[in-house]
């Protein structure tokens, strides 16, 4: 079943066309990566699919229904979570805080707890739940960002970057927690990380320039030579 | 001892202590400290807003004057038990509150300061101009007569000490509970961060108009009990004067802080009376205080503490 379906979404910022006509589909369980090079689109696009951004055309369906003309918030209701690129977490309040403001949206009192808890520990932040979230290095923040999107057990989870300021360590843990997800939710993730992308993703798309330059497993974009030339060429084994 | 437990003997001992103080104070500093804690109930309705919410209001003259008012007029011209003319004051500034919140949270930041007061303002002077029942500047005296609520007479001064500290218990105990609750614990999130709130799935429109309800009614709920226990109505109390006081004893005593707003209240108006007991330039006492505490305490009294001492202070 398909999950998430844009169809001709379009983005233009004065002048400069960011998104031009992206029509892609997402089946319920997958892991779909985005890749492309910088300033290809992609925070564009998935700012357009979980309402940040409003489109200049084209119409996003989830689970089935246009949702197009929602706001952010109601789409987030509907079961999508979304990371930032650029970290944006409740610096002056602490990580359980954090973590709580998400999960509080469909749970209450104790419930909550165990949610925070849960969610800290799968993202390895267990030890700093106490610490303020601005005290925490980029790299954990990171992982505070990952954590608040887990407590919301969405049914779409959008990652723009997640793996950025990662350690190796992290980035492996990172790897298995995705393939643990795998299959019951639904992974739209955006990765300039080629070995995360080719051991976590079922299918990759490649946006170039505002539109989809390519689709396939892995494998076959690895291969492909338009992508090779607009994107890995420059920094395939990054 | 547990956060909770600490949160509780402190505000139930600042209660009690004002209770005790009661029949220890000389009869000047107890009619002092009655204006005080109506004062800072008005303050405490401000920091819902200010301290909590993060948006920064000059129109809160407009909510203490429309509970002024709304409990005056009709209790004054229509003879209106005391008691139905303080709802008709709190209805007055709750419901002007969430008009105006409508209105106002179209626009942030300066946008929103400017909105609130240029209709604070027109609050004013819709006084002003209804000069024949508000008597304008002049104001006009309530009759000690009106001022008995359930066979307790408000303008004797134990009685009205005692109105006084309940409203401020009940304006104190109702903030605490909002930020202890998930409503609270959101527009703090919303102070903080408000896009990241929205992309949590959270109304923040709707967070924001709440919290302008809330603290329009208890700033609104402090302007009906002021007019009532002191029995006087006046146009003054609509002036842009009595939209930065609160915003000053709120900064003063700690923005977002449950117990700061007393404490801003209660230094300012010890500040200025002291002060002006020395010199005729009283104000510039009070400003080189203000100035100093800026310096060396920027987040207030007791935001200072919490930041220093008591990271639990709510
Ligand atoms: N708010 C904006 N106003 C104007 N231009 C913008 C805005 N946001 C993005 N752009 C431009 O749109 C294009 C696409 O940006 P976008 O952030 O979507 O790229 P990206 O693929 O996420 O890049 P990166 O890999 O660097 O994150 C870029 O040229 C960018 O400069
Ligand atoms: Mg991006």
């Amino acid at each position: 079943m398909t999950l998430l379906e844009t169809r001709g979404l379009s983005k233009h910022f004065a002048g400069l066309q960011a998104v031009a006509g992206v029509d892609l589909a997402v089946t319920e369980g997958e892991v779909r990566a985005l890749i492309g090079p910088n300033g290809a689109g992609k925070t564009t696009l998935v700012g357009m699919i979980c309402g940040r951004i409003a489109p200049s055309g084209g119409s996003v369906r989830f689970d089935g229904r246009d949702i197009t003309a929602l706001p952010a918030h109601r789409r987030i209701r509907r079961g999508m979570a979304y990371t930032f690129q650029i970290t944006s977490v409740f610096a002056r309040l602490p990580v359980a805080e954090n973590v709580a403001l998400a999960a509080r949206r469909h749970r209450r009192g104790a419930d909550v707890d165990l949610a925070v808890h849960a969610a800290l520990d799968r993202v390895g932040l267990g030890a700093h739940i106490d610490r303020e979230a601005g005290d925490l290095s980029y790299g954990h923040q990171r992982l505070l960002e990952l954590a608040m999107a887990l407590a919301q057990e969405p049914r779409l989870l959008i990652l723009d970057e997640p793996t950025q300021g990662l350690s190796e360590a992290e980035i492996a843990a990172f790897k298995a927690l995705v393939r643990e997800l795998a299959g019951t939710t639904t992974i739209l993730l955006i990765e300039h990380n080629m070995s995360v992308v080719m051991e976590t993703a079922d299918r990759v798309t490649v946006l170039d320039l505002g539109t989809v330059l390519a689709e396939g497993t892995p494998r076959e974009i690895h291969g492909n030579a338009a992508v090779q030339a607009a994107y890995l060429g420059t920094g395939a084994d990054a | 001892m547990s956060d909770g437990r600490k949160v509780l003997l402190l505000h139930g001992g600042l209660l009690a202590g004002l209770f005790a103080l009661h029949f220890v104070l000389p009869a000047y500093h107890h009619g002092n400290l009655a204006r005080i804690m109506v004062l800072a109930s008005y303050a405490v309705g401000y920091n819902v807003l200010f301290g909590y919410t993060g948006l920064l209001s000059l129109g809160h003259a407009l909510f203490f004057a429309a509970g002024m008012y709304g409990m005056a007029l009709p209790l004054h011209h229509l003879g209106l038990p005391a008691g139905w003319a303080l709802l008709t004051g709190l209805g007055a500034g709750a419901g002007l509150a969430a008009l105006l919140a409508l209105l106002a949270l179209r626009t942030t930041g300066v946008a929103f300061l400017i909105v609130t007061l240029m209709f604070a303002q027109a609050g004013h002077l819709t006084i002003l101009y209804f000069g024949e029942v508000t008597r304008g500047d002049e104001g006009f005296v309530i009759d000690a007569a009106q001022r008995v609520l359930w066979g307790i007479d408000l303008s004797a001064p134990d009685a009205r000490y005692l109105a006084a500290l309940a409203l401020f218990a009940a304006s104190l105990l109702a903030c605490l509970a909002l930020v202890r609750a998930p409503f609270g614990k959101t527009l703090i999130a919303v102070r903080e961060n408000e896009e990241r709130v929205r992309m949590l799935g959270y109304d923040t429109h709707l967070h924001k108009w709440g919290a302008m309800v809330i603290s329009g009614a208890l700033s609104a709920a402090a302007g009906a009990a002021y007019g009532l226990l002191f029995g006087y109505a006046g146009a003054t109390f609509g002036s842009v004067q009595y939209s930065i006081l609160p915003l000053l004893w709120v900064l003063l005593g700690g923005a977002g802080t449950v117990i700061g707003p007393f404490i801003g209240t209660l230094f300012m108006f010890y500040l200025i009376d002291l002060s002006s007991d020395l010199t005729t330039a009283y104000m510039l006492v009070a400003g080189v205080a203000l100035i100093a505490l800026t310096l060396f305490a920027p987040q207030g009294l007791a935001g200072e503490v919490r930041r220093r001492l008591w990271r639990w202070l709510p």
